[in-house]
C-alpha cells in the first residue's frame, strides 16, 4: 500500500506545510486563487485528502462545500492517493483511431477502470485528452514518460514486469 | 529599453549568429521530445564540447518543425538541410565538416522541395523551428517586440485597432469573430480596469496547434497580448493554459521572466507610461473551460460552469470588468500584422477569411504534423499534396474538422476551400484547426459515438439538455453499434440533436450534436445498416 | 427608471427596465414553466424550461435571465417550445429514480405538476437507474439523491439568504451530487443552521422534513420572497 501522503513522516523534516502556506500567501490568501492553491497542494502531497481540503478552506476563508465542489469539478485533482505507477492513456482522436481503446481495455481488465486506482495500489489509470503526440499514436504517458505507438502486447509485458496479476 | 536599444540588440545577436560556422537546430517540441529529441540535442552538445568547437558551432532546441511523423527533426543552418528520424549516434556526423556527405545522415535527409514544405505559408509558425524559444535574444534577432515598440511609440490605440481591422483577422479559436470588432468593444468600455485573456485551453482531441505555438514561440503570444492591452486599455493579462501542457507552461513562465527582465513587459514599456503584466492561470482538466464564461469562472477560482450571455465578456467579464478573450493563434498573428500592415495580411487567403490557418494533421495521413496554409486552400490540396495522402495508397473516406463541435467531410467535398463560410455550408466548422483523416477502416457511427462520449464526460452538468441529453445520445449510439437499437431510437437521436442544438446553455451542448448530424447527413447508410433487418430501409419493409 | 411596452403571447404589457420577461409575464397571468427559478434567489438559467421565442432573434432566450426591451414580441408557448419542454422533462424523469408512489411529495411536487401540465405521461427514453443514496443523518431533514434534479435552488438559498453555504455541487455532468460541507453526512455538518430554507425551496422530494406524512409535506416557497423582500426593501408582503 502506498504511504499516506497526507501525513508528514516523523523522521524526515516535512516542509510541505510551509511550502503550501507560501503558495497561499503569494496569492494573498484570496479565494480567487483556490485552483492555483489546489494545484500546489496536489503537487506537494500527491492527492487532495479531506483534511487537506479542510485546512485550505479554513486558510482561504472559503466554505468547505465550495472547496470540495471546485476540487471535484476538475479531473486533474484527485481525492484518493495515486498508485505506484501511473498510466495516462491518450484518448485524442488520432490515438483513438489508432487503437487507444484496446489499451484501456487491457488496463481495465488487469488493473482498474480509467480514473481509478487498482485495489492493490500498484497502478492508477487515467485517460488524457490529446497530449499532442498525434504522429505517435497511440500514445501513453507512463510515470511521466511518453510511450509511443504502444501495442497491447507491449503493455501486457510491462504490467507483467511490474508485478501486476 | 528604447526602440533603438531593441534594434541594437537585434543587430548584435544577428552578428553573433552570423559569426558562427553552424547552428544546429533540434526540434524540441513535445512530439519530437517523445521520440528522443532531448537525447539528440545532448549528444550534439557533448560532441561540440569534446571537439572544442564551442566558439564556432552551437546547438539549440526549437519549436515544432512541422513534420512530426519523422521526428526527431534536425536542421543545419549553413546548408539549410533538414534531417528526420535523427538519433544520438548521428551527433558526430552533424558537427563534422560536411554532414550531408555522411552516408547515414544522407539517408535521413528530407526533401524540402515537396508540397509539404513549398505549399505552406508561415506567419504564425514563422519562428517555429527557427528560434530557440528559451532565449529572448533569438526572438529579438528575428524581429521580436518591434511590433510592440511600433504600437507604443508610434501609434495610438485607435490606429492599432484600425490596422487589425484592415487585416480582416478573425478569431482563430473556431468561432471566427472579427478580432478588431471585439477589441473595439472592449476599448470603448468605460473604466480603468480591463483584462486581456489568452485562451490556451486547447481541448479538442487531436488538436495541438496552440500547444506548438506556446512551446515554440511563446514571446510571439506575449507580444500579441501586450499590443492588445495597449489597444483596449488593459494593464493585466492572463494566459489560461491547460494543466496537461507542462512544457508550454515552463516555456511561458521563462519567457515572461525574460521579457520582464528586459522591460518588454511590466511597467514603463519602451519608456512609455504603458504597463502590461502577464500571469499564468493553469487549467485543471475541464474542456468546458475553453468556453469564455466558464474560463472566466475558472480564473475566479470557481467551478468552470458557463453562464448565460449577454452580458458578453467585453462588457462584463473577469470580476465584472471588460475583458478581451482571444485564442493563442489570434494573438500570434498580431505582431506580423503591425509590422507588415493590415493590407498585407488581407491580401493572403480569400476574404472574408483572410490570412492563414494552422492545422494539426492526424489520423490516416502520411505527413502527420503541423501545417500553416492560406485560408481558402482546398481540402484536397491539404490532404493529398501537403499531407501526402492516405498511407499505403488507402482510400480517403472523410476528414473531421472542428473536434467535438465539428463535422465529417466526405470525399465528394474534397475541393471545398478551407475557410469559415465554406466549411459551415457543408455542415462542419473550421474549429481550432484539428484535421483528422479517416479511411475505410473507420466506422462513422463509432466516430460520432466517440465525440458524444467526450461531450458527455466534459459536460459541466449545469443545464439539463446537455447533461442528460449527451448521456442519452451516447447510450443510443452505443446500442446502435451493438445492433441493439431500433428505428425509434434513431428518431429519438435526431430529436435530441435538435433539442441540444436549440436549448443548451453554452456552445458545448449546442454543438455536441454536430458530429452526429454530419455523419447522418453524409453516411446515413452506416447507421441504417446497423439497425435490425425489419427496421432498416436497406432491408426493406416486412 | 423607464417603463417598457412589449407584447407577450399577443398581449400588450408593460415592464420596468431591468425586469425579466419571466416576472413581467407572471404579473400578467402568463405562467412560463420553470424549475430552477424561484422568486427571491439569483437566476442561473439552468433548467432551460423557461426558454421563449423573441421575434427577430434566432436563438431562444431564457425568460428568467432576459430583461424586457421596448417593442419586444415574445412567444412563450409555441408548439416548438412545448415539444422542447416535454423532452427536457423526459430527460429528467429518465435521469434519476423518480418514483412518485413512494415519495413524500407525491401530489405537491413541482416536477410532477409540470409533467402533468405539459402532458408528459410516458417517457420515450431509457431509464438510467443510477445507484444513489439517501441521507437521513440530520435531526430534522432528509436528503434523497434519487429525486434530485440538480436545480441548485438549495445551494443558492443557503448561500444567498441564510449565508451558511452548507451545500454545493460535487463532481460534474450527470454524476453531479449535492453535498454538505466536505461531503460528509448532513447531520455532521458544522455550517448548517437547520433553518430549513433548502427544504422549502426544493421543487421535488429530494429535500424533505422528517416525520411528515404525504398529506402534511407541503412546501412554502412564497415564504422566501417574503423574507427577501423584507430584508431588501423593508416591505412585509404577506
Amino acid at each position: 500500500m502506498p504511504p499516506d501522503a497526507s501525513k508528514p513522516t516523523a523522521t524526515v523534516k516535512d516542509n510541505r506545510e510551509k511550502m503550501l502556506e507560501r503558495a497561499m500567501s503569494r496569492h494573498h490568501y484570496s479565494g480567487d486563487a483556490l485552483i492555483e492553491v489546489l494545484h500546489a497542494a496536489q503537487e506537494l502531497y500527491g492527492f487532495l485528502s479531506i483534511p487537506l481540503l479542510q485546512s485550505i478552506a479554513r486558510k482561504l476563508r472559503l466554505p468547505p462545500s465550495r472547496v470540495l465542489g471546485v476540487a471535484t469539478f476538475y479531473h486533474f485533482f484527485s481525492l484518493a492517493p495515486k498508485g505506484e505507477h501511473f498510466f495516462q492513456v491518450c484518448t485524442g482522436t488520432a490515438c483513438y483511431v489508432a487503437g487507444a481503446q484496446s489499451l484501456l481495455d487491457v488496463l481495465e481488465r488487469r488493473c482498474c477502470k480509467s480514473g481509478g486506482t487498482s485495489p492493490d495500489g500498484k497502478v492508477s489509470v487515467q485517460s488524457a485528452r490529446c497530449i499532442g503526440s498525434c504522429g505517435l499514436a497511440p500514445a501513453v504517458i507512463y510515470d511521466g514518460k511518453i510511450l509511443a505507438r504502444l501495442t497491447p502486447e507491449q503493455l501486457n509485458a510491462e504490467l507483467d514486469r511490474i508485478g501486476v496479476k | 529599453m528604447t526602440f533603438e536599444e531593441l534594434m541594437e540588440q537585434q543587430a548584435r545577436e544577428l552578428e553573433r549568429q552570423r559569426a558562427l560556422s553552424r547552428r544546429i537546430y533540434c526540434c524540441t517540441a513535445a512530439g519530437c521530445v517523445s521520440c528522443g529529441a532531448e537525447a539528440v540535442r545532448k549528444a550534439v552538445a557533448a560532441e561540440i564540447k569534446s571537439r572544442e568547437l564551442d566558439g564556432t558551432m552551437e546547438v539549440c532546441g526549437t519549436g515544432c518543425m512541422g513534420l512530426c511523423s519523422q521526428g526527431p527533426l534536425v536542421r543545419t543552418s549553413d546548408d539549410g538541410a533538414l534531417y528526420g528520424n535523427v538519433e544520438a549516434a548521428d551527433a558526430a556526423a552533424l558537427v563534422s565538416a560536411a554532414p550531408a556527405d555522411d552516408p547515414r545522415l544522407a539517408q535521413r535527409r528530407i526533401d524540402t522541395s515537396t508540397p509539404f514544405f513549398v505549399k505552406q505559408k508561415k506567419i504564425v509558425l514563422a519562428n517555429s523551428g527557427v528560434v530557440d524559444p528559451e532565449r529572448i535574444a533569438d526572438y529579438i534577432a528575428a524581429g521580436g517586440y518591434q511590433a510592440l515598440a511600433k504600437a507604443v511609440a508610434e501609434m495610438t490605440p485607435r490606429e492599432v485597432i484600425a490596422e487589425v481591422r484592415a487585416s480582416g483577422l478573425r478569431g482563430r479559436g473556431g468561432a471566427g469573430y472579427p478580432t478588431a470588432l471585439k477589441w473595439e468593444l472592449v476599448a470603448k468600455q468605460p473604466g480603468a480596469t480591463k483584462y486581456v485573456v489568452c485562451n490556451a485551453d486547447e481541448g479538442d482531441p487531436g488538436a495541438f496547434m496552440d500547444r506548438s505555438v506556446l512551446e515554440g514561440d511563446p514571446h510571439r503570444v506575449l507580444e500579441g497580448m501586450a499590443i492588445a492591452g495597449y489597444a483596449v486599455g488593459a494593464q493585466q493579462g492572463y494566459v489560461y493554459v491547460r494543466g496537461e501542457y507542462t512544457l508550454a507552461i515552463q516555456r511561458l513562465q521563462a519567457a515572461i521572466r525574460q521579457a520582464e527582465r528586459e522591460r518588454l513587459l511590466g511597467s514603463r514599456i519602451f519608456e512609455d507610461t504603458f504597463q502590461f503584466r502577464v500571469d499564468l492561470r493553469i487549467g485543471a482538466g475541464a474542456f468546458v473551460c475553453g468556453e469564455e464564461t466558464a474560463l472566466i469562472a475558472s480564473i475566479e477560482g470557481r467551478r468552470g460552469q458557463p453562464r448565460q450571455r449577454p452580458p458578453y465578456p467585453p462588457e462584463s467579464g473577469l470580476w465584472g470588468k471588460p475583458t478581451l478573450i482571444n485564442n493563442v493563434e489570434t494573438f500570434a498573428n498580431i505582431p506580423p500584422i503591425l509590422v507588415n500592415g493590415g493590407e498585407w495580411f488581407a491580401g493572403i487567403g480569400s476574404a472574408p477569411s483572410t490570412g492563414t490557418k494552422v492545422f494539426a494533421l492526424a489520423g490516416k495521413i502520411v505527413n502527420t504534423g503541423l501545417i500553416e496554409v492560406p485560408m481558402g486552400t482546398s481540402l484536397r490540396e491539404i490532404v493529398f499534396d501537403i499531407g501526402g495522402g492516405v498511407p499505403g495508397g488507402g482510400e480517403f473516406k472523410a476528414a473531421q474538422t472542428g473536434g467535438p463541435s465539428g463535422g465529417c467531410i466526405p470525399a465528394e467535398f474534397l475541393d471545398t476551400p478551407v475557410d469559415f463560410e465554406s466549411l459551415a455550408r457543408i455542415g462542419s466548422i473550421m474549429g481550432s484547426g484539428g484535421l483528422i483523416v479517416m479511411d475505410k477502416t473507420s466506422s462513422m457511427v463509432d466516430v460520432a459515438r466517440y465525440f458524444m462520449e467526450f461531450c458527455m464526460e466534459e459536460s459541466c452538468g449545469k443545464c439539463i439538455p446537455c447533461r442528460a441529453g449527451t448521456a442519452q445520445m451516447h447510450d443510443i449510439l452505443t446500442r446502435i453499434l451493438k445492433r441493439e437499437a431500433t428505428r425509434a431510437d434513431l428518431e429519438m437521436l435526431e430529436r435530441l440533436c435538435v433539442l441540444l442544438g436549440e436549448t443548451s446553455l453554452c456552445g458545448l451542448g449546442q454543438t455536441a450534436p454536430n458530429p452526429v448530424l454530419s455523419t447522418l447527413k453524409y453516411f446515413r447508410r452506416e447507421y441504417e445498416e446497423l439497425l435490425p433487418a425489419e427496421h432498416s430501409a436497406a432491408g426493406g419493409e416486412r | 427608471m423607464s417603463v417598457k411596452t412589449l407584447v407577450i403571447d399577443g398581449k400588450a404589457v408593460t415592464g420596468r427596465a431591468g425586469e425579466t420577461i419571466f416576472n413581467v409575464a407572471w404579473e400578467n397571468g402568463v405562467r412560463i414553466p420553470r424549475l430552477c427559478h424561484v422568486g427571491g434567489l439569483s437566476d442561473v438559467g439552468a433548467c432551460r424550461l423557461c426558454l421563449v421565442e423573441i421575434e427577430g432573434q434566432r436563438k431562444l432566450a431564457a425568460a428568467c435571465l432576459t430583461p424586457v426591451e421596448e417593442g419586444m414580441v415574445v412567444h412563450t408557448s409555441s408548439e416548438r417550445l412545448k415539444e422542447h419542454r416535454r423532452l427536457i422533462l423526459e430527460l429528467l424523469l429518465a435521469e434519476r429514480n423518480h418514483v412518485c408512489a413512494v415519495c413524500v411529495m407525491n401530489g405537491a411536487c413541482e416536477l410532477q405538476d409540470l409533467a402533468a401540465e405539459l402532458g408528459v405521461d410516458h417517457v420515450r427514453l431509457r431509464y438510467r437507474f443510477p445507484k444513489l443514496g439517501v441521507d437521513t443523518s440530520h435531526e430534522r431533514f432528509g436528503q434523497d439523491q434519487n429525486r434530485c434534479i440538480l436545480c441548485t435552488r438549495c445551494v443558492r438559498v443557503c448561500d444567498e439568504v441564510e449565508g451558511a453555504h452548507t451545500k454545493d455541487v460535487f463532481g460534474r455532468g450527470s454524476g453531479s451530487l449535492i453535498i454538505n460541507d466536505m461531503g460528509g453526512p448532513w447531520g455532521e455538518s458544522d455550517t448548517c443552521t437547520s433553518c430549513g430554507k433548502c427544504v422549502q425551496v426544493c421543487p421535488t422530494g429530494a429535500l424533505f422534513s422528517k416525520g411528515k406524512s404525504v398529506a402534511e409535506m407541503r412546501k412554502d416557497r412564497g415564504f422566501l420572497k417574503y423574507i427577501v423582500t423584507a430584508r431588501e426593501k423593508r416591505e412585509w408582503i404577506r
